[in-house]
């Protein structure tokens, strides 16, 4: 049973769409494996929706519409305000409303394909939000393999990880944070046991050993370089390189 | 004119959204309870009074919101075209069951937003927004179609489509009417039986997919 949920200032952030890529694509997949935080998502969308309408009409100014121009249904559709400067934008809204409606076009619902990866002979399935996500080619390190995912955000670096059964990753510690949503198996580390679905979320006050018997794929989202160049830099260069 | 003409011309009776009720004024804040009216009336219908007054409510407020959002007036003009059409074209997706018709718009605003927002930041011209957020109740790709269990199903929900929907759907599937006969049968241009029938035909798809899950 999936234990561990993302915050929800996470869950709120991924509704609003303010997340970047990465770490939105972290939420949507533990959402996709969990009916709660699904719901809750759903919940809290309606309540932003609500709330930044609702405040985007306070903004506006409180000039009402005329009754003749709400006689006219398409200058209501642009008798929002009186102000001169506005009427260009009324005006240039007006043409958005013809323009949009002259295209007769509806959008059929996207069909969701599903891709299989395979790594050290196995086959997942990946998750749906990656999709349209450029993956590398998979870099191995004893029992760990990963596929980095080429989101260009800076300092954040995701990943595809993979330890086969039986292996584990060194003690280390995050500087920064690192985000882990277990797509498939289980691992282990000093605070527990976690399973497929699980979204954990680390900072610098942990300090971890994950392990697997059976072995497991991951996401991960890490956005600190520097975490493994003081300290265990020496020992650990290669591990580090290879997970950020 | 043209649109009077057009929308003079689709039978009458089809829609109770012909005649919408007058909203209250942008003021007031709180969403009218007709706006999910709308949306399925520009889902069933492709009733462009109905989108006009979802643009006269929705529109002014996208706009505002993404010109903050992207701190760029220009750029909330861009979001507001690109909401709105997408809002005009995807209308029939949206289901009253599942949560308000401002939830739906907000998703879909949120949806651009995040887009445009990566490619100003980002190298890449991929839309992700989609496959982070997909709409509920996806086709699967393999819908496993079965014997007379699906057929009656299907005449279930045929019946729950708008009417001019379902006449539409029966004259060319049933009763092999051409379109352009069924055109000239019920005086509309053919182009209003087409997206009648591709409309029907989505909606089918996606009950069929969503009770497949």
């Amino acid at each position: 049973m999936i234990k561990h949920h993302p915050s929800e200032q996470l869950l709120t952030a991924f509704a609003a769409g303010t997340l970047p890529a990465s770490m939105a694509i972290g939420v949507s997949i533990h959402c996709d494996m969990c009916e709660k935080c699904r719901d809750e998502v759903q919940q809290l969308t309606s309540k932003l929706a609500a709330t930044e309408f609702s405040l985007a009409a306070k903004d506006s100014s409180p000039a009402e519409p005329s009754k003749e121009a709400l006689d006219d249904i398409f200058e209501a559709a642009t008798a929002e305000n009186t102000g001169s400067s506005d009427d260009v934008m009324l005006m240039d809204f007006g043409n958005m409303i013809d323009a949009i409606t002259a295209d007769d076009e509806i959008s059929e619902q996207a069909v969701q394909r599903s891709s299989l990866i395979k790594v050290h002979g196995k086959h997942y399935e990946l998750p749906k939000a990656l999709n349209n996500v450029r993956m590398s080619n998979w870099l191995n390190l004893g029992k760990l393999s990963r596929s980095s995912l080429n989101l260009d955000e800076g300092p954040l670096h995701s990943h595809i990880l993979h330890i086969d059964a039986g292996g584990e990753v060194p003690t280390h510690t995050h500087k920064g944070f690192e985000i882990t949503l277990l797509l498939d198996g289980s691992f282990e580390d000093e605070m527990g046991t976690y399973v497929a679905g699980d979204f954990i979320e680390l900072n610098g006050e942990h300090n971890h050993k994950p392990r697997t018997d059976e072995g497991c794929l991951c996401y991960t989202v890490a956005d600190d370089a520097l975490q493994f160049t003081e300290g265990f830099h020496k020992l650990f260069n290669p591990i580090g390189s290879l997970l950020y | 004119m043209n649109l009077q003409q057009s929308t003079s011309t689709a039978p009458s009776g089809t829609t109770s959204s012909g005649n919408p009720r007058r909203m209250k004024s942008s003021s007031d804040d709180r969403a009218p309870a007709e706006l999910s009216d709308y949306l399925m009336a520009v889902a069933a219908d492709r009733d462009k009074r109905a989108f006009a007054k979802l643009f006269e409510w929705f529109a002014p407020k996208i706009k505002r919101i993404a010109a903050q959002k992207l701190n760029n007036d220009a750029a909330g003009f861009d979001i507001t075209q690109e909401t709105m059409t997408r809002v005009w074209r995807k209308a029939h997706l949206f289901s009253p069951e599942k949560g308000a018709a401002t939830t739906w718009v907000y998703t879909v605003m949120r949806n651009v937003i995040f887009d445009a927002m990566r490619k100003n930041k980002t190298q890449q011209a991929e839309s992700l927004s989609d496959d982070i957020w997909p709409i509920e109740d996806q086709i699967s790709e393999e819908i496993p179609f079965q014997d007379h269990l699906m057929s009656r199903q299907l005449s279930e929900l045929v019946k729950k489509l708008p009417p001019n929907q379902q006449e539409a759907l029966t004259a060319v599937y049933f009763k092999q009417l051409t379109h352009e006969e069924l055109a000239k049968q019920l005086n509309i241009p053919v182009g209003t039986v087409k997206s009648r029938i591709r409309l029907a035909v989505t909606k089918l798809k996606q009950q069929l997919g969503a009770d497949h899950d």
